[in-house]
């Protein structure tokens, strides 16, 4: 005779870490049985993701929703080229240097524009992305308004030859993206992730409980906005040119980045990646369409968000109750 | 000296301008607590309404308005109760993507339809007419703007409380279900609040047209200066409102005055620092 039994680890999340690990070294050795083109197009994909996992982090469980990503995109970009240019270090450590800064200035940040509520909030942090945008266009150092280019000095510390730095930034952009996968999946199992996911369902209720809610949310921001600032360092390490447009674009950095989210599925680890992948196949089936396709995709984010706020994923988890990241808990009563 | 003068009149006039594109964002926010993403580019649309309407009746830009205006309140009643009304509840993320949805749309609709090309509204002789006030040349159209501004707020103040469909708004924004059960619909109460945002949002997106060159991109950058100009006023104070776009013009152009590169950066600098000294704004009027 035994009690109850409670998990977390299920039959298909089992399944779903194998194939996890099956896919990941698949993806690993992809420099060898893919295409350059195929490459730069999955290295993205990585970054998008990554993004998107922080945002939903901050938006979907954090209830921080912020429509100025871009500054931290924008920011990580601009210290990768800042820090290796005047300060002489390499890429790596230079991107990995722009997330330390990026936390930093994400405190000040955070307790003034906290003081705004919902959806003041959001147009808040697209303020302070603008406040970036100009800022970062004033500095002549590094192009003004017309933007500069990565010295081919510093292009080649990645890798001598052309086809081992695209290899070499892929693998980054893989790293990446497992690093925040992992991130937010141990964040979330964690203590600070259940008063998180508290704070999620009911504000009062988790302040009831003693959950510093100020104190949360500020290191969700503070995590978030470094990480992103990183993704943001490895993005224009892919592009090698940054100017102040494109390092802090709202359509670029955080409307597909909330539409990737909102279509897989907001506050779930695995909506996210469905959300990725259904992104880009629109993207590349209808991008020549161009301004026709961002229409699209507002209307199916606005459909989404009316008839099946939990997206895709939500759809499919209420269809077959499955999940791949085993984050809630099941109780098994044992049978007599 | 002057030179200086002249840089706080010219931005005081300015934030007339920014008034009328804070103006509908606050009403919309002190009715039903929604705050529209896409108000900047609706501000933008209404200029694109206003340049076809001239271009195709050969009117003036003011007469555009008496078929602007109509069109873009009915276009808001017709947005809030189709799609809004759904979205409005406890959870903001909903009215908050959906009008960010609708942002990208109209911006890439009118890409579409006008391209990319900046464009503007042509006023005539007003558009170079001024005044000559003690060594100060004060410009006649952003003299009007300034003065438009202040009559629509004095009409929204007077809508607001003097008047039954006034006293509906404040019954749904007090409490939406006892004022249902006192017989209000509501639905028809928020989509007359749109409407009559909307039809601001013309009178607004006309002038900018007269006054700058304008493009589908710009919208954005509209809704900032609006919602600087609500939060530094205090919200749901409309005379705040103003104040706070006052501020904002006044800001803008005293950096510009330093360095054109620190225009924008200036305003939002003014908006900041109103943010970390009086986080309610200057003169708040609803706390929530």
């Amino acid at each position: 005779m035994t009690g109850p039994r409670v998990t977390r680890a299920t039959r298909a999340s089992r399944i779903a870490m194998v194939l996890g690990a099956v896919t990941l070294i698949v993806l690993a050795a992809a420099p060898w049985w893919a295409g350059r083109a195929d490459l730069r197009l999955m290295g993205e994909i990585f970054l998008y993701l990554s993004l998107a996992c922080l945002w939903n982090l901050m938006a979907g469980y954090a209830g921080l929703v912020s429509v100025g990503q871009q500054a931290f995109v924008g920011f990580g970009g601009y210290m990768l080229f800042a820090l290796t240019i005047f300060g002489g270090l390499h890429p790596v450590v230079a991107i990995a240097g722009g997330g330390v800064l990026a936390a930093l200035i994400s405190v000040p940040i955070a307790t003034l524009i906290f003081r705004l509520k919902g959806a003041y909030f959001a147009i808040g942090t697209w303020v302070m992305a603008e406040v970036f945008r100009l800022a970062f266009a004033q500095i002549q150092a590094l192009g003004g308004g017309s933007g500069t280019s990565l010295p081919v000095a510093i292009v080649k510390e990645i890798g001598r030859k052309k086809a081992m730095r695209e290899s070499v930034s892929y693998w980054l952009a893989l790293g990446a993206v497992l690093c925040v996968l992992l991130a937010v999946y141990v964040f979330l199992r964690s203590r600070r992730g259940l008063a998180l996911t508290a704070i999620r369902d009911s504000e009062v209720a988790a302040s009831g409980l003693g959950i510093d809610i100020w104190r949360t949310k500020l290191e969700v921001y503070v995590v978030t906005s470094a990480l992103t600032a990183v993704i943001g360092g490895l993005i224009f390490l892919q592009k090698l040119r940054i100017s102040p447009d494109a390092a802090f674009s709202v359509n670029d950095w955080t409307a597909f980045v909330i539409f990737i989210v909102v279509i897989g599925g907001i506050g779930t680890l695995e909506g996210p990646i469905i959300g990725t992948l259904i992104f880009f196949a629109l993207r590349e089936t209808l991008a020549d369409f161009g301004t026709i396709y961002l229409m699209v995709l507002g209307l199916v984010a606005i459909v989404v968000m009316l008839k099946a706020p939990k997206g895709v994923w939500g759809l499919i988890r209420d269809r077959f109750d499955i999940e791949l990241f085993p984050l809630s808990y099941r109780v098994h009563h044992p049978k007599d | 000296m002057t030179e200086w003068i002249n840089a706080v009149v010219q931005g005081i006039l300015l934030g007339g301008l920014y008034a009328l594109f804070a103006a509908g964002l606050s009403l919309i926010f002190g009715v039903m607590r929604l705050v529209n993403i896409a108000h900047g580019d609706l501000i933008i649309l209404a200029a694109y309404m206003g340049l076809s309407t001239t271009v195709m009746l050969g009117v003036h830009p003011f007469l555009a308005l008496l078929i602007v205006m109509p069109l873009m309140a009915g276009l808001g009643y017709v947005l809030q109760r189709g799609l809004l009304n759904q979205t409005l509840g406890p959870d903001i993320l909903p009215p908050l993507l959906v009008t960010f949805g609708l942002s990208v749309i109209i911006q890439n609709a009118l890409l579409e339809i006008y391209t990319a090309d900046p464009q503007k509204l042509s006023g005539g002789a007003i558009e170079t007419a001024s005044i000559p006030v003690g060594g100060l040349a004060i410009g006649v159209l952003p003299l009007l703007t300034f003065a438009i501004a202040v009559g629509v707020i004095a009409g929204l103040q007077w809508i607001f409380y003097s008047t039954g469909l006034g006293r509906g708004f404040r019954a749904v924004s007090d409490n939406q279900d006892i004022a249902q059960l006192m017989g209000l619909n509501k639905a028809h109460v928020f989509g007359l609040a749109m409407a009559l945002a909307l039809a601001v949002v013309a009178i607004a997106g006309i002038l900018l047209g007269m006054r700058t060159s304008f493009d589908p991109a710009i919208g954005g950058g509209r809704l900032i200066f609006g919602f600087e100009a609500v939060i530094i006023g205090g919200l749901g104070n409309l005379w705040g409102t103003l104040a706070g776009g006052v501020i904002l013009g006044v800001a803008q152009t005293i950096g510009g005055k330093i360095d054109p590169g620190w225009q924008l950066l200036a305003g939002h600098i003014a908006f900041l620092i109103v943010l970390a000294i009086r986080p309610n704004g200057l003169f708040p009027r609803i706390e929530h």
